[in-house]
């Protein structure tokens, strides 16, 4: 995008002014948002120090350390995280992929479509939890229910996200190839899945969030390992140090994730440049 | 002249769940080789169905069409059609745009590609070629639709209001550019436009329609008496009020 405005100069002054005030401003918001971090966690330690709240309910950020390093040094903190991250990972792709997928054949398939519709609202606005006792007797107490669980969760919400991008198309682009003679195929691979790439993208942005609601719940119902396992077993035996400190596991991994994904649609747009 | 195309008692009926809609009926035209056609009529009077029959995009419930003496079932090469809008696609550089219809035909050869880099060349966008459609101005992107058109080297052009998403001032510069184009191509041309100057500017004959169901009204022919012409000068010759008149009052529109 190099000579989009040829005629901008970027010499100026009152530029170079321009330039540091937004630097400024970004700076500004950084370090707002460390502080913010910063004097939560100092509040929270202060009160459970001076017992102003009780650490045993409240748990506190030097405990959480504390218990992160001794679940290291058993040697299953990586494990319990492992697991988890495997879960979502494949819970993720497969609701991707296949919802993809699915959305491929309704746009393909106007009767397919029409005749899956009430379905699809029944399904969407079904609560996936509720179906989890069921894929637990079907496929056994174990990973696989665990990502079933994963895909109940998000499948519906790609498919129906994705279709939309697709419906959304400029028609006459659409028309475009068939005026050159193009197949249903061709106006699939040359505009349809193109051009829904930003929707796409989008969809795995839910995804992610959608995935760990899924694998969490999931091991909630199930698991013997994983960090939603540590959950729920440290509320069972009033170990609040170790349900915090998988929770604060929790939000960095699904935040290292979003941006994984941020990180792809950025590589993928570089290479199609 | 060749016959390029021929349109025999052509009719149209749209069915809907209210009823039937009649949009186009007896409509009986030829076009020779070379010319440039242009279509008027109110609005909703089924000009742009009339492209879409003739690219065999569409199929009349009454009549026939023949391109090049073939009877048309189905879209065709012979044929290259042009939107309302360039819809270039944001993803793809300029030559990839362009390679578009080639690819779809499955006909990307080295011949093709030196064509298509020579048309680029002749018409100012080889520099651009790399460039994203978002780069370029409206009336570049307006010339690489068409040359996106060319490439396909197709004998008969289909103009969908092709220009009517520009504004004023490009509209005026692109009709003088693309005219420049089809007349150095030979190619022959139907162009469907609301615009009354735009359609006495460019043609050899305006067509005019009726209020729908559409029926051919008038065929004006259009003489000007200038050396080389072009859309520009002919707006400018003294008998293009009275085709702009006589245009106007088989158009016969009332507010």
């Amino acid at each position: 995008m190099s000579n989009h405005f040829p005629e901008m100069s970027t010499h100026s002054p009152e530029h170079q002014a321009y330039l540091r005030k937004v630097r400024q401003e970004k700076i500004k918001v950084r370090v707002t948002q460390v502080l913010i971090l910063a004097a939560a966690l100092g509040l929270w330690e202060i009160c459970a120090r001076t017992q102003i709240v009780d650490p045993f309910i409240t748990s506190q950020p030097s405990r959480i350390v504390k218990t992160m390093i001794t679940l290291h040094q058993e040697g299953v903190l990586l494990h319990h995280i492992m697991v988890t991250c495997l879960e979502t990972i494949v819970g993720f792709t497969l609701g991707t992929i296949l919802g993809t997928l699915i959305a491929i054949i309704l746009w393909w398939s106007e009767f397919i479509s029409k005749v899956a519709e009430p379905y699809l609202v029944v399904l969407n606005s079904l609560p996936k939890i509720a179906l989890g006792p069921i894929f637990i007797v079907w496929i056994g107490a174990g990973p696989a229910a665990i990502i079933v669980m994963t895909l109940a969760i998000s499948l519906i919400v790609t498919i129906l996200e994705v279709l939309n991008g697709f419906l959304s198309i400029d028609q006459e682009k659409i028309k475009l190839v068939y005026t050159f003679g193009g197949t249903k195929l061709q106006v699939m691979t040359k505009v349809l899945l193109p051009a829904s790439f930003p929707t796409i993208v989008n969809a795995l942005k839910i995804n992610v969030g959608l995935s760990w609601v899924g694998v969490i719940v999931g091991e909630f119902l199930v698991s013997k390992a994983g960090l939603g396992y540590l959950i729920v077993y440290g509320g069972q035996v009033f170990k609040l140090d170790l349900v915090m400190t998988s929770v604060f596991i929790l939000g960095i991994l699904a935040a290292l994730m979003y941006q994984g994904v941020v990180l792809f649609e950025k590589w993928i747009v570089k290479k199609g440049n | 002249m060749r016959k390029v195309v021929e349109l025999h008692n052509l009719g149209m009926t749209y069915q809907s769940l209210n009823g039937e809609i009649k949009a186009l009926e007896k409509i009986d035209l030829e076009v020779y080789e070379g010319e440039f056609i242009s279509i008027v009529g109110p609005s909703g009077c089924g000009k742009s169905t009339l492209l879409s029959i003739i690219s065999g995009l569409l199929s009349p419930t009454e009549g026939k069409v023949f391109v090049d003496g073939e009877e048309v079932k189905g879209t065709s090469r012979k044929i290259g059609y042009m939107l309302q809008k360039d819809h270039l696609f944001e993803w793809r550089t300029i030559m990839q745009n362009i390679l578009l219809g080639l690819e779809i035909q499955k006909a990307v050869t080295p011949d093709a590609i030196a064509y298509t880099e020579h048309l680029l060349q002749t018409y100012g966008l080889y520099e651009f070629r790399h460039k994203y459609p978002s780069q370029l101005s409206g009336g570049m992107r307006q010339r690489a639709a068409l040359i996106r058109t060319l490439v396909t080297k197709p004998e008969l052009l289909l103009l969908d209001e092709a220009f009517s998403a520009l504004d004023y001032q490009t509209r005026l510069a692109v009709n003088e550019d693309i005219y420049a184009i089809i007349k150095k191509e030979h190619k022959t041309a139907i162009m469907v436009t609301h615009d009354i100057a735009e359609s006495i500017s460019m043609a050899d004959r305006v067509v005019v329609l009726s209020k729908r169901p559409g029926t051919i009204k008038k065929i004006l022919p259009i003489e000007v008496n200038c050396e080389r012409r072009t859309p520009l000068k002919t707006r400018e010759m003294p008998e293009f009020q009275s085709y702009f008149q006589s245009i106007w009052k088989e158009l016969d529109i009332h507010v």
